[in-house]
C-alpha cells in the first residue's frame, strides 16, 4: 500500500523525523488558509500522488504568499500529473501538501528497502540527493553506500557512523542523523514497511535535518496487524479497479486492448499475456486468479472484463491445480455471463484438474466455449476472432 | 532418482487439523509420502487422519523420527511455525502459506543463516519426486519418473511444463517450486546445485518471470558450474504492464533490474536454451537431451 508524502510525513513524525511545518487541502482555499495560518514564504505548493519525479513534472510550485500558493493549488487539484513514474496516463491531483520551503546546504539521499535478493533489508544513501539520483547511477556518477540492517539486532554504531560519513553528514548532523535513522529502522519494523525514503534530507546550515520529500510503502500482507492504518488507503480512480479486484481474490491491471484474459496462477496469465502479444493480439489486462477464489470471486473478476465494451473476445487459460480446479473458474464465468447477459465469443483451454468436468459445467450454463487443446493454438484462435469480430 | 525427497522422508503437517492440512495431507497419503504425525498447539495428544498430534515441533520429531515438515498454518502465524521447525532443525521443510509478511520473511531468514534446515517457499506449491513422495500440494496426474528436474516459481506453470516434458517422452526427478513471494528460503541457485549434483537428473528446466534477481543469480552460478547437463529456461512477462514506480530505492538496491530481457540475455550468456514459447518448453528440453546423447 502507498501512502501520500503527507500521510507519511505524519507517521513518522512519532518515529522522531523532522519535517518542515505543513498540512494537506483537498481545496485552493483551503491551501490559501493554510498558507495564511502557518505565516511563512516562502512555500512549497506539493501535489499528492502515488508517484515519484513530481518536480520535474511542475506538481512542486514555489509561492510567495497566500495567494500564490492558492494559484498554484487550483494549477494542480483536478488536473493530472503526468510525470517519469506515472506512466502514459498520469495520476489525477486531488490533494496538495502545502509546507514551509527549507534552505539546504546539503540534500542527502536516504532510505530503508527490503531487498529480495539478499532475503533482507537496508538503509541506502547518498551524498548528492534529489530526483537526477536514478540519472547518475545509470552514468556512473553516483556513489550509493548501503548498510545491511537486521530485524533481531540494531546496526553495529561504528558501521552506521562510517556508513553517515560516508554520505557527507558531519559533526551534530550526523549525530541527528544517527538518531534518525534508530527511528526510521524502529518505523520500518513497527509499521511493516516496505520502503521509506527521504529524498531530498535537507541539511540546513545550522546543521539541522528536514526530511522534504517521503516516499513509504506498506506490506499489504501485514494490513492484518496494523488495522488503523488500511484507512490510509487512497481509493482513488485508477487504484478502484484494483482495489474490487483485491477484495475479490484476483490479481488484475488494466491494459488498453481487446482480448480479456483469465488464467490461474500469475506465472500462467504472465505466459498467456505474452503468447497472445506474440500472436500479434492486444491484450485488454491481466488477470490472475489466487488459489483461494471462490467460483463467485471468480465470476466477479468476469464481471470487470464484462463491463468493459473494449474487450471482443475473452481467452481462458487454465491449468487446473491442487489449490484451484478447472470447474470452479468454468462456474465463475457461467455465471457472470448469465449476469451480464453479453454475449461474446470465449475461447478456452482447460488442462490439469477437473479439465472433464469444466467442460460439463460450460455445457449446463449454455456458454457455447471454443475449447482450443494447447495454449499457443488458444492464443491465435483468440487474436484470429478478436480480429474477425466473430467466432 | 530425486532431490530433497527419498523413500525414507518421513513427514509431519504443521496446521494438520485446518481445512488445508486435512486436505492435502490425505492427498500426500494417496500419493504414497510417509506422514507421521502432525502439530498443532494446544490439540497434542489427539489423533487426526489416524495420524499423532502433538503440541510441538520437538516433541513430534523426538516420537516420530520426523525429517521433513509441511506448514500450512495461516499467514499471522506462519514465521512462527516456521521458525519453530528451524528450532527442532527439521532438515526439510515446506511452506504452503501465501501473504506471509515480508519482514516475517526476513525474521525467517535470519533464523535459517547457519540452520540446519532447509526451507521451501513460503507461497511454494512444494516439492513433487514422481513415483517417491509428494510433499505439497499440485495436482497430480501428468507427471512420470524420469530425468527432468524443474525449479520454478510458478505452480500453474509447474503443472503445464510438467505435462509438456511428460508428453515429450520425458519424465521428471523433481520439481521444486521456490515459492511466489520476493522473499523465501532455497533459491533457484540451490536447487540447480542439487539437480547438478543428482546423477538421476539428466536435464533441468528453470520456470522464471519478471521480477526480482534470482534468475540472474540463477545464471551467474550456471556460468561458473560450466554443467555437462542441459538447462532449458521460461522466462515470463516480457508483455507485462510496467508498475507504476515510488521513488528511487527500487532502482538502487541491490537486484534492482527485474526486466525479462535482462533475466533472458543473462541465461543466454550462461549457455541456457530458452524456451521460444511456454507451449514449447517440453520440446525444447527433449531437443536438448537427443542433442547431448
Amino acid at each position: 500500500m502507498r501512502l501520500h508524502e503527507f500521510q507519511a510525513k505524519s507517521l513518522l513524525a512519532d518515529y522522531g523525523l523532522p519535517c518542515p511545518k505543513g498540512a494537506v487541502a483537498i481545496t485552493a482555499a483551503e491551501a490559501e488558509s493554510i498558507a495564511r495560518d502557518l505565516g511563512v514564504a516562502p512555500l512549497a505548493v506539493k501535489a499528492q500522488i502515488h508517484a515519484g519525479e513530481r518536480g520535474a513534472a511542475g506538481g512542486v510550485r514555489m509561492a510567495h504568499g497566500p495567494a500564490m500558493v492558492r494559484s498554484a493549488a487550483e494549477a494542480l487539484l483536478g488536473k493530472k500529473l503526468i510525470t517519469a513514474q506515472t506512466g502514459e496516463g498520469g495520476l489525477t491531483v486531488r490533494r496538495v501538501y502545502v509546507e514551509a520551503a527549507t534552505p539546504a546546504v546539503k540534500q542527502i539521499y536516504l532510505a530503508l528497502v527490503v531487498e529480495p535478493a539478499l532475503g533482507g533489508f537496508a538503509l541506502l544513501g547518498a551524498a548528492q540527493g534529489g530526483e537526477e539520483i536514478e540519472r547518475r547511477e545509470r552514468e556512473g556518477r553516483l556513489v550509493r553506500e548501503r548498510l545491511t540492517l537486521s530485524v533481531g539486532a540494531e546496526p553495529d554504531p561504528a558501521e552506521l557512523d562510517a556508513f553517515l560519513a560516508a554520505i557527507g553528514l558531519e559533526g551534530g548532523a550526523r549525530a541527528k542523523a544517527a538518531t534518525l535513522v534508530a527511528g526510521l529502522r524502529r518505523a520500518f519494523i513497527e509499521l511493516d514497511a516496505s520502503l521509506i525514503e527521504i529524498n531530498p534530507l535537507a541539511v540546513t546550515a545550522d546543521g539541522d535535518l528536514f526530511a522534504l520529500d517521503v516516499k513509504m510503502t506498506l506490506d499489504d500482507n501485514a494490513l492484518f496487524r496494523h488495522r488503523d492504518l488500511a484507512s490510509l488507503r487512497d481509493e482513488d480512480d485508477d487504484e478502484r479497479v484494483k482495489l474490487t479486484s483485491q477484495r475479490d481474490q484476483l490479481n488484475f491491471v488494466q491494459l488498453d486492448g481487446d482480448i480479456g484474459l483469465v488464467s490461474n496462477g500469475a506465472g500462467l496469465g504472465l505466459a498467456t499475456l505474452d503468447m497472445v502479444k506474440a500472436a500479434g493480439g492486444r491484450p485488454a489486462n491481466f488477470m490472475d486468479i489466487r488459489t483461494t477464489a471462490t467460483s463467485l470471486d471468480i465470476a466477479h473478476g468476469f464481471a470487470l472484463l464484462l463491463d468493459n465494451p473494449a474487450i471482443k473476445t475473452l481467452l481462458v487459460n487454465v491449468h487446473g491445480g491442487g489449490m484451484q480446479s478447472c470447474d470452479t473458474i468454468a462456474e465463475g464465468l457461467g455465471v457472470a455471463l448469465r449476469r451480464s447477459g453479453r454475449s461474446l465469443p470465449v475461447v478456452v483451454r482447460l488442462a490439469g484438474l477437473n479439465a472433464e468436468f469444466a467442460r460439463t459445467r460450460f455445457k449446463n450454463f449454455g456458454c457455447a466455449v471454443i475449447e482450443e487443446p494447447d495454449m499457443a493454438s488458444a492464443a491465435q484462435r483468440a487474436v484470429t476472432v478478436a480480429a474477425s469480430g466473430r467466432a | 532418482m530425486a532431490i530433497l525427497l527419498d523413500k525414507n522422508t518421513r513427514v509431519i503437517c504443521q496446521g494438520i487439523t485446518g481445512w488445508a492440512g486435512t486436505h492435502h495431507v490425505t492427498q500426500m497419503m494417496e500419493y504414497g509420502t510417509k506422514v507421521v504425525g502432525g502439530v498443532r498447539p494446544g490439540k497434542g495428544g489427539r489423533s487426526h487422519l489416524n495420524l499423532p498430534v502433538f503440541d510441538t515441533v520437538a516433541a513430534a520429531r523426538d516420537e516420530t523420527g520426523a525429517n521433513a515438515s509441511i506448514i500450512f498454518v495461516p499467514p499471522a502465524s506462519a514465521a512462527a511455525a516456521m521458525i519453530e521447525a528451524i528450532e527442532a532443525e527439521i532438515p526439510l521443510v515446506v511452506t504452503v502459506t501465501e501473504r506471509v509478511p515480508l519482514l516475517d520473511m526476513i525474521r525467517v531468514r535470519e533464523a535459517l543463516a547457519g540452520s540446519r534446515t532447509r526451507l521451501v517457499g513460503a507461497n511454494s506449491q512444494g516439492v513433487l519426486a514422481p513415483g517417491i513422495a509428494k510433499l505439497g500440494v499440485m495436482a497430480t496426474g501428468s507427471e512420470r519418473p524420469g530425468g527432468v528436474g524443474i525449479v520454478s516459481r510458478s505452480a500453474s506453470l509447474t503443472s503445464e511444463v510438467v505435462a509438456q516434458v511428460s508428453a515429450a517422452g520425458l519424465g521428471q526427478s523433481t520439481t521444486v517450486g521456490v515459492g511466489g513471494d520476493p522473499i523465501h528460503g532455497l533459491s533457484m541457485r540451490d536447487c540447480l546445485e542439487l539437480f547438478f549434483a543428482d546423477p538421476e537428473t539428466e536435464g533441468v528446466i528453470l520456470i522464471g518471470e519478471i521480477g526480482g534477481f534470482e534468475e540472474q543469480e540463477a545464471a551467474e552460478f550456471i556460468r561458473e558450474a560450466k554443467p555437462s547437463k542441459p538447462v532449458v529456461a521460461l522466462i515470463v512477462g516480457a508483455h507485462a504492464p510496467a508498475e507504476r514506480r515510488m521513488g528511487h530505492a527500487g532502482a538502487l538496491a541491490i537486484g534492482g533490474a527485474a526486466a525479462a530481457s535482462a533475466k533472458i540475455a543473462a541465461l543466454e550468456q550462461a549457455g541456457v536454451r530458452i524456451a521460444p514459447s511456454a507451449g514449447l518448453v517440453g520440446r525444447t528440453m527433449a531437443d536438448a537431451l537427443a542433442k547431448t546423447h
